[in-house]
């Protein structure tokens, strides 16, 4: 888990990670090698990229779009269909009803759905997540982040998830690192993280419910 | 009227018309080819895009007849005839079928392009998975455009001996027959409109598509 203010460089470091941005200090590894002698594109089709636009292909169909990386790999058109549907039963959107349908027929929830089936579609050794469930309503948010537990489970692909919601990070998180002006300010575990001292983690701890500032009348007491 | 006078007007606006079409045809086809490529490679090159998009606007805004007069005296693409006339009717198409195909291609949304990208798309396959096939409309909206127009502009090749339809309105306009001048005109206006027609349909098509 990833979690900073605006501007902090969240989102930066996860671009880094696939390398949709380069850098020039500094060393990433991805499996033991330096990212930079690594070819990108072949990086690309084993990292799982989700965003909160979701960014599906407007003209392809559910099933085309999750097939994406099978696709680009060149799977054998059986296997690359049998694992749409394994993906779609997965995110609980049922294979019969969705495969033929496109992302404008969908809504919000489902759309990211799809997303994080197309990301897990090629079995990345590693997935990014960009605020996905950010421009969701807090039901729907709630859904994805029960669903995004279940797939935790089941896939136990490392995941690296990028969040300005501390209540998410500490539901979803097994590490929370805290960025602040692009510095890591602090690395915990969710009960670490919970007392923690440095300022912005102390921000961000005083948003949750019940601490910090209340609202309005306080109860007599 | 005579009879013998009618029937071989029938047969100049039949071949007239032929030569018309065909004069239209590889200009065009020839603009879209140059403006396509230049536009993808405009989108991949701002630098490209400038100076192509210069170029395309500066050639828009000399008169026909000028850039008639410009390009005879060239060498060896220079002379009289249809290769000068087809060489500026290119210059002419260009211009809507280059900016068109550069904002098409811009106007994908950024989280699609950025998505697709991240999926380990080359850019091959990003532009022809993604970019071609969503920029189609607006692509084929500027063909659309540049045919209308090179239709019509055409007629005036007639002027340096390229032939086509304006052969029958610069003769009519010569010897103040109006029947000439419509019989060159009229052809070439129903041919712009079912040009047009025919892109419209070709465009609705694509867009339903998605």
């Amino acid at each position: 888990m990833l979690l900073g203010r605006s501007g902090s460089g969240k989102t930066t470091a996860l671009r880094l990670v696939n390398r949709l941005l380069e850098y020039d200090s500094g060393e990433i590894l991805f499996e033991d090698n330096d990212l930079r002698s690594l070819d990108p594109i072949a990086l690309r089709r084993r990292i799982g990229y989700v965003i909160q636009e979701v960014g599906l292909l407007p003209h392809w169909t559910i099933a085309q779009n999750v097939a994406l990386v099978p696709m680009l790999q060149r799977w054998p058109r059986e296997k690359a269909e049998e694992r749409v549907r394994e993906l779609l039963e997965q995110v609980a959107l049922p294979p019969e009803e969705f495969e033929g349908r496109y992302p404008r027929e969908l809504s919000g929830g489902q759309r990211q759905r799809i997303g994080v089936a197309r990301a897990l579609a090629g079995n990345p050794s590693l997935l990014l997540f960009d605020e996905p469930f950010g421009a969701l309503d807090p039901v729907t948010r709630r859904d994805m982040q029960r669903q995004f537990l279940r797939l935790r489970e089941q896939y136990r692909t490392p995941a690296v998830f990028v969040t300005h919601d501390v209540a998410e990070a500490m539901a979803l998180g097994t590490r929370i690192g805290v960025l602040d002006g692009g510095r890591l300010e602090l690395i915990a575990s969710p009960e670490e993280f919970r007392d923690a001292s440095t300022p912005v983690a102390r921000a961000f701890l005083d948003t949750l419910p019940g601490r910090g500032v209340r609202m309005g009348r306080s109860a007599p007491n | 009227m005579d009879r013998l006078v009618l029937e071989t007007l029938a047969r100049d606006v039949a071949s007239l018309t032929l030569q018309h079409i065909w004069i239209v045809f590889v200009a065009a086809a020839s603009a879209t080819v140059l403006g396509v490529s230049l536009g993808i490679a405009g989108t991949r090159s701002p630098s490209v895009r400038r100076y192509s998009i210069g170029f395309a606007n500066i050639t828009q805004t000399i008169p026909s007849l000028a850039m008639f007069g410009f390009l005879i005296p060239i060498p060896l693409i220079g002379g009289i005839g249809p290769r000068v006339a087809i060489l500026s009717l290119i210059l002419y198409a260009l211009l809507p079928i280059l900016r068109n195909t550069i904002t098409g291609i811009l106007s994908v949304e950024p989280a699609v392009r950025e998505s697709a990208v991240a999926m380990g798309m080359t850019d091959r396959q990003l532009l022809r998975y993604v970019e071609l096939p969503l920029a189609a409309p607006t692509i084929l909206a500027g063909i659309r455009t540049a045919i209308v127009a090179t239709i019509g502009t055409a007629t005036i090749a007639a002027a340096i001996g390229a032939g086509g339809l304006g052969v029958l309105i610069f003769r009519g306009l010569a010897s103040v027959d109006t029947l000439q001048i419509l019989a060159g005109a009229i052809p070439a206006a129903l041919l712009a409109l079912l040009a047009d027609g025919g892109m419209a349909l070709l465009e609705r098509r694509l867009r339903v598509e998605r």
